[in-house]
C-alpha cells in the first residue's frame, strides 16, 4: 500500500468508529483526540480494527505513534507497505 | 406512617407496534399485530416482536456501535418518558434523579455476537473485543441512560426474569417512598430476540411459538396456542412523588396504588397458581381494595399451557364473583417482551382512564376451558365508561410474581 492508500484506510477505520464526526477537514499533524471525539476505548477499536482488516498488531509501548493522522501512517508504513 | 403517594407523570416506550404511548394505544384497540417473522442464529426464521423506533432520536452513531440494544432501547424509552412528563432535566438536580430498569437476561447477546466474531478468526479470543465487559455488566442498559442524559443519581437493572418490568416501577416506587430520589425513571426492557438461546431453549422446552402467520402466533388462552413469542421493547415511566408533581404543574397519568412480588419456592419453570394470588392479594391488601374494585385486570399469559391455565386459577381464587372486572391479554398483540412485559403491558392500559375503552385478547379462537374466565374480552374492544383501577401480573422463572395496582388519580 501507498502512504495515500494507508491513509485511506485509517480514515476509513475512524470513521467506521465514530460515525457522526466529518473527518474531512483533519489537520493531519494535530492530535486526533483535539480534532474528534476519540477516547482510550476508541483507540483500542483502531488497533483491532488493524489487527482484523489488515493483520497487523501495534503493541501497547507503540499506542503513542497514533497520536496523529500523520504519525499513525507513518508509523504503520513499513508494516503495511507489502500488503 | 402514611406512605407517600407516587404518580405517573410520563411514559417513553418502544412496542412492536408503536413507538409511543399514542400509537401503541391505537394498534391495541384497533386490533394490529406487533410480530413478524425474523432470521436468528443457528434456526429455521421465528415469530418475534420487533420495534421499529428510531434508534438515532437521542442517541450518536458513536453511543449505539458501543453499547448494547437494551441500552439504545432505555435511552430511547427514558428520553421519551422525560420529554412527555415535560420534566426539565436542566433546572432540576441530576444527582436526584435515578434510573431502575427491569431486565430478564443481559448479556446474552452481547456473548453470542462474540462468540460468532471470534469464529471467523478460528476462535482467537485477541479478536474478542474490549467492549464486551461493559456492554455485558448487568448494569448495562440504565448505566447508558445515566451517560446519556447526565443523570449522577443512583442507577441499577433489576433481574426479575418475566416479572421485571413491573419490579422496576416498584424499585422506583420505594426509592421515592425512602427520599433517595426526586424523580425516578423506572420500568423494564427487553433485548431478548437478538439472542438465539432464548429461542432455542424455549424450543427444546417446547414452548416457542410457531405459526404460517406470524400475527397469530401469539394465542394465549387458546386451545392452539402451542407457546412463547418472544420480543424486544421497553417502557419506562417517570415516576414522582405527588406533591412534587402537583407542585410543578405536571400531567398525571394515575396513581401508583399498590404492589407486590413474591416467590413460589417450587419450581424453576413451571408455576404456582397459589402464590400469583397470594401476590395479588397482597397487592389488593396495600392497596385498600377489594378485588371487586379492579375494572381491568392485564393478564401475564403468555401462550404456554401450563402458564396460561395456573394464572386463570390463580385469578378466579381472587376475582370470583367480580362480573366488574375486565380481563385482557397485551402479548397477543406483540409477544412476550420479557423484562419489558409488566411495564410495556401496563402503559398499553393506562389510556383506559382517559379514553375508558379496555383493549381486548386477539387470537383467541377457541378458548381452553381452563381458561374460560367469563370476563375475558375477546377481538374487539369493550367500552367500560370510567375506569378506576388496573391490576397488571407480571410472572417469571425461578418462581418470582410481581402485581402492580394503578389506579385513577383522584386529589
Amino acid at each position: 500500500m501507498t502512504l495515500e492508500g494507508i491513509k485511506d484506510a485509517v480514515v476509513e477505520i475512524i470513521q467506521d468508529i465514530i460515525p457522526d464526526e466529518d473527518l474531512s477537514a483533519i489537520d493531519e499533524d494535530k492530535p486526533l483526540r483535539e480534532q474528534v471525539d476519540l477516547d482510550s476505548m476508541d483507540f483500542l477499536d483502531i488497533v483491532m480494527e488493524l489487527r482484523k482488516r489488515y493483520s497487523i498488531e501495534v503493541p501497547e509501548k507503540d499506542y503513542m505513534e497514533l497520536n496523529t493522522l500523520n504519525s499513525t501512517v507513518n508509523y504503520l508504513l513499513p508494516k503495511m507497505e507489502s500488503l | 406512617m402514611a406512605q407517600q403517594r407516587i404518580v405517573i407523570t410520563g411514559v417513553g416506550l418502544a412496542a412492536p407496534n408503536g413507538d409511543n404511548l399514542p400509537e401503541f394505544r391505537s394498534a391495541l384497540l384497533e386490533g394490529r399485530s406487533g410480530v413478524s417473522m425474523i432470521e436468528t442464529r443457528y434456526m429455521p426464521p421465528v415469530p418475534a416482536g420487533v420495534c421499529n423506533f428510531d434508534q438515532f432520536k437521542h442517541q450518536s452513531k458513536k453511543a449505539s456501535r458501543r453499547g448494547t440494544r437494551a441500552g439504545a432501547i432505555s435511552i430511547y424509552c427514558a428520553n421519551e418518558a422525560v420529554a412527555d412528563a415535560g420534566y426539565d432535566m436542566k433546572s432540576n438536580r441530576a444527582d436526584r434523579v435515578g434510573v431502575f430498569i427491569g431486565i430478564t437476561e443481559h448479556g446474552n447477546v452481547e456473548t453470542e455476537n462474540e462468540v460468532h466474531n471470534i469464529s471467523q478468526y478460528n476462535y482467537d479470543v485477541k479478536f474478542w473485543t474490549h467492549h464486551h465487559n461493559p456492554r455485558t455488566v448487568a448494569n448495562n442498559p440504565a448505566g447508558e441512560v445515566t451517560l446519556n442524559m447526565g443523570i449522577t443519581g443512583p442507577h441499577l437493572c433489576l433481574g426479575a426474569a418475566c416479572a421485571a418490568g413491573n419490579i422496576g416501577l416498584i424499585y422506583g416506587v420505594q426509592m421515592l417512598r425512602l427520599d433517595e430520589v426526586d424523580m425516578a425513571i423506572a420500568g423494564g426492557v427487553s433485548e431478548s430476540i437478538h439472542t438465539f438461546g432464548i429461542f432455542a431453549s424455549f424450543q427444546s422446552q417446547n414452548a416457542l411459538a410457531s405459526h404460517e402467520d406470524p400475527t397469530k402466533a401469539s394465542r394465549p388462552f387458546d386451545r392452539d396456542r402451542n407457546g412463547i413469542v418472544v420480543a424486544e421493547g421497553g417502557a419506562l415511566y417517570v415516576l414522582e412523588r405527588l406533591d412534587d408533581a402537583i407542585a410543578r404543574g405536571a400531567k398525571i397519568y394515575g396513581e401508583i396504588a399498590g404492589y407486590a412480588y413474591n416467590s413460589d419456592a417450587s419450581d424453576f419453570v413451571l408455576p404456582n397458581p397459589t402464590r400469583q394470588a397470594e401476590c395479588m392479594k397482597l397487592a389488593l391488601s396495600r392497596a385498600k381494595m377489594k378485588p371487586s374494585d379492579i375494572d381491568i385486570l392485564n393478564t401475564h399469559g403468555t401462550g404456554t399451557g401450563q402458564g396460561d391455565q395456573n394464572e386463570c386459577e390463580a385469578i378466579r381464587e381472587v376475582f370470583d364473583g367480580c362480573y366488574r372486572l375486565s380481563i385482557n391479554n397485551t402479548k397477543s398483540f406483540i409477544g412476550h417482551s420479557m423484562g419489558a412485559a409488566g411495564a410495556l403491558e401496563l402503559a398499553g392500559n393506562l389510556p383506559s382512564f382517559d379514553d375508558g375503552y379496555v383493549h381486548p385478547t386477539i387470537n383467541l379462537d377457541n378458548i381452553d376451558p381452563k381458561c374460560d374466565l367469563p370476563n375475558l374480552v375477546l377481538d374487539k374492544p369493550r367500552h367500560l365508561g370510567q375506569v378506576d383501577a388496573i391490576i397488571n401480573n407480571s410472572f417469571g422463572m425461578l418462581g418470582i410474581n410481581s402485581v402492580v395496582i394503578v389506579k385513577r388519580f383522584v386529589k
